[in-house]
């Protein structure tokens, strides 16, 4: 059996819920069995009878121990599930928990770890994943040598699974969060408003070019606002403290793969480019023509963003 | 108290990436110290001289030319190191497990690992070291202080940031952002030569099975379409709108 471990906001379910499904259809084709979803923390219950749709046999443990995340809790929940199931792959997605959790279970299953994987796919006795590695300029291709093995599955990237004929029943698990030895002191949401980095469709971009705090909010917010499009930052931008850290774009921030990536005063430096690269269409706005963001750029402006964006602006609004 | 900070030696971050055949082709390229690890080697030093008595010990898994990275962290300032020399390839998992005998062995409390390493894009090593130290750890930190037998770090998440407090023994993965790391000084390099660096094998800690093998690696840029308008700010946004809207039909 495959076991999903799907994430939720406080009963709604993740974009990654159902790409997750999707990758588990794929591999239960090759290794058979039924696919189980595990949720946990306050909420599961009814992210359970959301992922039932799926034809998804559900499990919930409302325990509030598994919130905020841990990965130490949330890595016993996962094997322990797993074992409890004879799970022979275990699927999350790889956000930032996902990526910090997955590796410990597959410590503890004695499993396999495909990491950050784009594409599954199973002959039956192993699985294989690809991946982007050399700051996303190279896609690998790794198999397993044998089973179980856990898999973070990178977002934004399959399709989405539709509905099943016949869904799946939903149950609670006793399966209490196990005690951890980090104490959460505080926490601080981001505070790019709106659309979130790791799920937008579109992504406007400030790089240094953009001069200063003052103009992300007179040029890169109200663009982004236009286009519906989540606000990113360049290293030199979060540096200087125009933007927090959880706004980075590139290798040592997020990595995005958007319909439309705009570039907006940015020099386009390898580790800024490993974070977006793989985006469908690329538009950059920069006053050099030699700039290296123009080299993978669809669609470029050479000029002052101070002149260029707002004209984009009232164009885009128009 | 011991702490051990992992480092890997990867390509240059400037270094053009070539296959040949259907695996990467590293002949010719230039390596360095990867940037992450820097972080790790940079924060031991700062808890020293924030007055913690400490014994930095540089820790590394691979072949003989990461000696060169090993060199780069003693001279920014670990103590000594220990180099598991192999050219054998290690998934993410069995280096943890060799890695986490070799501290286990230094009997170090704290371990630093960077955040996501510059040739694999893995961010696995840190957590898995962790598990099977059964030790907590702590992933994208950016700020790390001592309390007691105890850090305080605040970190990146999926909704913001954080700030926890683990008992020791931790793994601490670090990033950008933790700390600005100083440049080795010449003095420094030079001392950097006399300091222990250690050769172990990886049967020494225990032989790990690899649960993965790669199978081909590729390069596959997408190509671009590269259309820049230029010249009147008006007229350019114009075509781009145009473009955008008609041609890419994207927006
Ligand atoms: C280990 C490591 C990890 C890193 N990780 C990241 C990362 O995750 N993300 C990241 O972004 N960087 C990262 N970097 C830094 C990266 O190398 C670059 O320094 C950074 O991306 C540069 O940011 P920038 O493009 O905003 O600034 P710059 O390189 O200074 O570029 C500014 C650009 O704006 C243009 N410009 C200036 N004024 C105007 C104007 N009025 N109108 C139009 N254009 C204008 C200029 O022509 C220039 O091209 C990392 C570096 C290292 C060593
Ligand atoms: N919070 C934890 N983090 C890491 N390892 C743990 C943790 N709890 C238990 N372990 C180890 O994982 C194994 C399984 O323990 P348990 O989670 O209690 O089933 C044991 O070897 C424990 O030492």
């Amino acid at each position: 059996m495959i076991l999903l471990v799907p994430e939720h906001a406080a009963g709604t379910l993740r974009g990654s819920a159902r790409e997750l499904v999707t990758a588990g259809r794929t591999l239960q084709a090759a290794l058979g069995g039924e696919i189980h979803a595990l949720l946990l923390g306050p909420g599961a219950a009814a992210a359970a009878a959301e992922i039932a749709k799926y034809g998804v046999q559900a499990h919930h443990s409302e325990d509030a121990g598994y919130e905020p995340f841990k990965a130490q809790v949330w890595t016993h929940a996962a094997a322990e599930a797993a074992t409890m199931l004879g799970a022979k792959a275990v699927l999350v997605p790889a956000s930032r928990s996902g990526l910090s959790y997955a590796p410990r279970v597959a410590v503890r299953l004695n499993a396999a770890l495909l990491e950050d994987v784009i594409e599954v796919d199973s002959d039956g006795a192993t699985v294989g994943g690809k991946r982007f590695t050399y700051l996303s300029r190279v896609t690998e291709s790794s198999r397993t040598t044998a089973l179980p093995v856990v898999i973070s599955l990178k977002v934004n990237v399959l399709a989405p699974a539709e509905a099943a004929a016949a869904p799946g029943a939903v149950a609670a698990i006793d399966l209490p969060a196990a005690a951890s030895g980090v104490e959460v002191l505080s926490q601080a949401k981001a505070s790019t408003g709106g659309v979130s980095l790791d799920e937008a469709s579109v992504v406007v971009t400030g790089g240094r070019g953009v001069g200063s705090p003052e103009g992300f909010t007179r040029l890169v917010e109200p663009l982004a606002a236009t286009v519906n499009a989540a606000v990113g930052a360049t290293r030199a931008v979060v540096d200087a403290g125009w933007r927090p850290y959880a706004d980075q774009v590139g290798q040592t921030g997020k990595t995005v793969a958007p319909n439309v990536y705009i570039a907006v005063g940015l020099s386009g430096a390898v580790q800024h480019l490993s974070g977006m690269n793989r985006s469908k269409t690329i538009v950059a706005i920069n006053k050099d023509k030699d700039a290296p963001i123009f080299k993978v750029a669809d669609y470029g402006v050479v000029g002052d963003v101070n002149e260029v964006v707002p004209e984009l602006v009232k164009l885009l609004k128009g | 108290m011991k702490i051990c900070t992992i480092l890997k030696q990867v390509p240059d971050a400037e270094a053009s990436i070539r296959t040949s055949g259907d695996r990467v082709d590293l002949s010719g390229v230039t390596f360095v110290m990867d940037g992450m690890d820097e972080y790790g080697v940079e924060e031991a030093i700062r808890l020293r001289e924030g007055g913690a008595q400490v014994e930095i010990v540089a820790l590394a898994l691979g072949p003989k030319r990461f000696e060169d990275a090993i060199r780069t962290s003693l001279a920014i300032g670990a103590d000594r190191a220990v180099h598991i020399e192999t050219d054998e390839t290690y998934d993410a998992i069995s280096q943890a497990r060799i890695l986490a005998e070799a501290v286990k062995k230094e009997g170090a409390e704290l371990v630093f690992v960077g955040g996501k390493e510059a040739d694999w894009d893995s961010a696995a090593l840190g957590p898995a070291l962790a598990e099977v130290l059964g030790w907590p750890h702590v992933d994208w930190t950016t700020k790390l202080a001592l309390s007691g037998a105890a850090v305080e770090a605040t970190h990146d998440t999926d909704s913001g940031t954080e700030t926890v407090k683990v008992a020791l023994p931790a793994v601490i993965t670090t990033q950008q952002g933790l700390n600005e790391p100083r440049y080795p000084t010449l003095p420094n390099i030079m001392k950097a030569k006399r300091k222990e660096l250690r050769k172990a094998q990886p049967a020494d800690y225990g032989a790990a099975t690899a649960l993965t093998r790669l199978t081909g690696e590729a390069i596959q840029v997408k190509t671009r379409l590269n259309k820049l308008f230029s010249g009147d700010a008006v007229e350019s946004a114009t075509a781009l709108v145009n473009a955008l809207r008609n041609e890419a039909k994207v927006l």
